[in-house]
């Protein structure tokens, strides 16, 4: 399934033609997003930047979670058909969790950390679908171990402060995916996890997401990790898309900054002293 | 000066790279008083303030006539009009010669309390905050001690003690003043005491004397400033109820307090007597809280770090 | 060549939680050595140890021959200097470029102030149009540069490096990688450097010791590292994870 170029063209889960997000300060307006198009089906798209190229208010406005001084506008933001910017704001909560989940980068700050992980997992299952209280453990007990967490009943008792990093990401992940979501946003999901554990969460992510059938934007700022595991790429610097590319034509990026930000990591094996350093061109932004 | 000095010394204030030292103390100042003078309530605080110190600096000769020595035979407990735009007391002077000498009196209160009780409160806050351990304990078990008193109540025995007079009250009301800044300055302190900047400086083999000194105080101090603008209004009460009770200001002196509390005799038939130096009162108050809110938006290390 | 730093069953214990369980390592005078785990493996506490930040309950720390005591004196500040990890909490805010680094030259009452703080900033690539800015004036990349400035103004020898790059974007991470080896080259300097990524500790250090729960799991030669000679799993663990995701079909 991966790499398939005409899922993006068949039956686009999601459509992002032309979005803007801009944000009121007191010295001006600050372009968060300008411009931003990318169509998205059942697959892993990776959306590649540093600091400040817009990729998480990216992820963010299509969320529906634009802090509200912000303005967001786009010729098309559709999800499965549904216009995402002119539905209510009820609609858009009943979306928000059932068909669209958002896993963000630490999970100390997205778990309540006074309720237990499993009541939270009920919780979440609850306000999206009708379930007795004693199938929704069930499930939320059966989703724990769909994470690969070995001794889900002690971990359904447990408050957030209680886990270990890479458990809470974990949990969070079961907690997002309860619901069934058909379409998934990471936004740098295992950035503040150790590698080794990255990696476990990477693979729990992957194969879930290949089981249901689901689609992936996974939001990061290690170009070398998301080639490895997503399908596409969009590159985006300063708020713009410089490049959209096949993971696996990733070595032919065309693009200055691609190539230069693939560069400039140092990797195991290859000498380079100094190591190649990133030229920015005003030109890029324009 | 032309609309082009004026931006390009906007410019300048504004540079992101600033060429000198004193270039970026003026730009930091600057972008905190605009922050400041949107604020409209803030600037009218300001603007009473300011009026207090003009109106205490020329009191010579913005009154009319003594403070002190009236005209008992012709003009006791006259009504507010053209001649005496206050009316007079049952001593027969003049209320608004009194009120503007009274600003003096005000002034000196709270600038002597300000100086005070604010370094005490920064020290024993920083010092306890920064050392931890016995020494913290111990300060600030002290500092409670002074906190479970009502401050009128503490001020009062140090004047019954000390004697009345303006210069004991305010003695009293500094003395019983320190403890909440003292508070608010550890408090600070505690959130910076671990940071990697302090760490840093440690690592510069820098002395806890120093550290707390240079670089500890000078990020407790805007909190402190907001705060001890926004007690001023209390402050100043404080020396009014010590005044109202006799214990303050000594007569003659025109001090507010005192003034509302030789008023109180006549406040049903002769009104304007306690009516005057309370307005007087309540507007510095309103002043200063005003003042402190509109610094609390302005210097709040919280609020975006500029 | 003598030892620049060594380090003998270094313990230290928070609260009862033995952080660092008796761990040795030796650096030589001039050698950039690096620390690798993942978190909890000690290896910041360790130099947060040598420097006097986290408390020893045991072993001993020999900097230039001479073994510390409980207390670290001036003199070691002049010798050992730190960078630390996250660029925006270890500046001042409410200091200026200029202040930040006139602050240890005054501790050390050093006199020649001007000319030392404008030689540090050009050696950093900063110039002096930086000299008068605020922290939050600046950029990530721009203040770990200010950070490498002010633990260089003492002109140390020793230089322990926390994570120096974890929280740049990664093209700024190439430049101050560079500029790391540069100043090294330039003032012979020694490195010890902790960093979670073996990428990074491959490209910068000669030898390294891989750390895991308090403990020292193996020391190897960056080499052996790239050729993948490795002797305990966790290594090895670590090695393929920094490799990127493989999909497991």
């Amino acid at each position: 399934m991966s790499g398939n170029p005409d899922m993006q063209t068949k039956g686009a889960l999601l459509e992002v033609d032309d979005l803007r997000v801009t944000f009121p300060t007191r010295t001006g307006v600050v372009q968060a997003v300008r411009g931003v198009s990318f169509s998205l089906g059942r697959e892993r798209l990776g959306i590649v930047g540093e600091s400040g190229s817009g990729k998480s208010q990216t992820g963010r406005a299509i969320m529906g979670l634009t802090p509200p001084q912000a303005e967001v506008s786009a010729k098309k933001l559709s999800f499965d058909g549904i216009d995402l910017l002119s539905v209510s704001s009820s609609q858009r909560r009943a979306l928000r969790g059932n068909r669209i989940a958002m896993i963000l980068q630490d999970p100390k700050y997205s778990l309540d950390p006074v309720m237990t992980i499993g009541r939270q997992i009920v919780e979440t299952l609850r306000t999206h679908e009708k379930v007795g209280k004693a199938e929704a453990r069930e499930r939320a007990l059966e989703m724990l171990r769909a994470v690969q967490i070995r001794d889900p009943a002690r971990v359904f008792d447990l408050h957030p402060h209680e886990v270990s990093g890479g458990m809470g990401q974990r949990a969070m992940i079961a907690m997002m995916l309860i619901a069934g979501p058909e379409l998934m946003i990471a936004d740098e999901p295992t950035s503040a996890l150790d590698v080794t554990v990255q990696l476990d969460v990477l693979n729990i992510l992957d194969k879930l997401v290949a089981e249901r059938g689901m689609g992936l934007i996974f939001i990061s700022h290690d170009l070398r990790l998301v080639s490895s595991f997503c399908d596409r790429v969009v590159v985006m610097y300063a708020g713009k898309v410089v490049e959209q590319l096949k993971a696996s034509e990733l070595r032919d990026a065309r693009h200055p900054y691609t190539r230069g930000l693939l560069n400039c990591m140092p990797r195991i094996g290859f000498e380079r002293h100094p190591l190649p350093v990133l030229e920015r061109k005003p030109e890029w932004a324009t | 000066m032309s609309a082009e000095v004026v931006q390009s010394r906007r410019e300048w204030l504004l540079s992101e790279r600033p060429a000198s030292r004193m270039q970026a103390r003026l730009g930091r100042a600057y972008v905190a008083w605009r922050r400041f003078s949107a604020n409209r309530l803030a600037f009218i605080g300001l603007l009473i303030i300011l009026a207090l110190v003009v109106v205490a600096a020329f009191a010579g000769v913005l009154a009319p006539y003594s403070p002190t020595v009236g005209d008992l035979k012709n003009a006791r407990l006259l009504a507010p009009g053209a001649a005496h735009w206050f009316g007079t007391d049952d001593l027969g002077r003049d209320i608004y010669s009194r009120i503007v000498y009274g600003s003096r009196w005000t002034l000196y209160v709270v600038i002597l309390v300000a100086v005070i009780a604010a370094p005490i409160g920064l020290l024993v806050g920083t010092v306890a905050g920064y050392a931890g351990g016995w020494t913290d304990a111990i300060l600030m078990r002290i500092t409670d001690i002074f906190l479970a008193f009502p401050k009128l109540v503490l001020a009062l025995a140090f004047v019954a003690a000390l004697g009345p007079g303006i210069e004991n009250a305010v003695l009293a009301i500094a003395i019983t003043s320190w403890p909440p800044y003292a508070r608010i300055a550890r408090a600070e302190t505690l959130t910076v005491r671990n940071s990697d900047y302090i760490k840093a400086v440690q690592l510069m083999g820098a002395s806890p004397f120093r550290i707390v000194l240079r670089h500890i105080m000078p990020l407790c101090i805007s909190s402190l400033i907001i705060r001890v603008t926004l007690d001023m209004a209390g402050i100043i009460l404080t020396a009014a109820g010590l005044g109202f009770l006799g214990l303050g200001a000594q007569p003659p002196l025109p001090e507010w307090g005192a003034m509302i509390a030789s008023g109180r005799r006549f406040i049903l038939d002769q009104w304007w007597v306690a009516a005057a130096p309370g307005a007087a009162i309540l507007i510095v108050s309103l002043g200063f809280n005003l003042l402190g809110d509109g610094l609390r938006d302005a210097l709040d290390p919280r609020s975006g770090d500029q | 060549m003598t030892a620049a730093l060594s380090v003998e069953g270094l313990e230290v214990v928070f609260d009862r939680f033995r952080a660092l369980k008796g761990v040795s390592l030796e650096v030589r005078e001039g050698e950039s050595y690096g620390l690798v785990g993942e978190s909890g493996s000690g290896k910041s506490t360790l130099l947060r140890a040598i420097t006097g930040l986290a408390p020893v309950s045991s072993g001993t720390i020999t900097v230039n021959g001479k073994t510390l005591g409980k207390t670290r004196d001036k003199a070691f500040y002049r010798e050992v200097q730190m960078v630390f990890q996250d660029p925006y909490g270890s500046l001042h805010p409410r200091q200026t470029v200029d202040r930040l680094l006139q602050e240890p030259l005054a501790i050390h009452g050093i006199a020649d102030g001007e000319k030392r703080i404008e030689r540090a900033l050009d050696e950093v690539g900063l110039g002096n149009g930086f000299r008068f800015r605020y922290a939050h004036q600046l950029s990530g990349g721009q203040r770990q540069r200010v950070a490498i400035a002010r633990a260089l103004i003492l002109e140390p020898s020793i230089l322990l490096l926390d994570e120096p790059t974890s929280a740049l974007d990664a093209s700024v991470q190439a430049e101050v990688l560079n500029l790391l080896e540069e100043v090294r080259r330039r003032r012979k300097l020694t490195f010890l450097m902790v960093s979670h990524d073996l990428a990074i500790i491959t490209h910068m250090c000669e030898r390294l010791m891989v750390m895991q729960n308090g403990e020292a799991v193996e020391t190897l030669t960056a080499s052996q590292l790239i050729g993948h000679r490795v002797s305990q799993d966790y290594t090895r663990n670590l090695l393929r994870a920094s490799e990127g995701f493989v999909r497991t079909a």
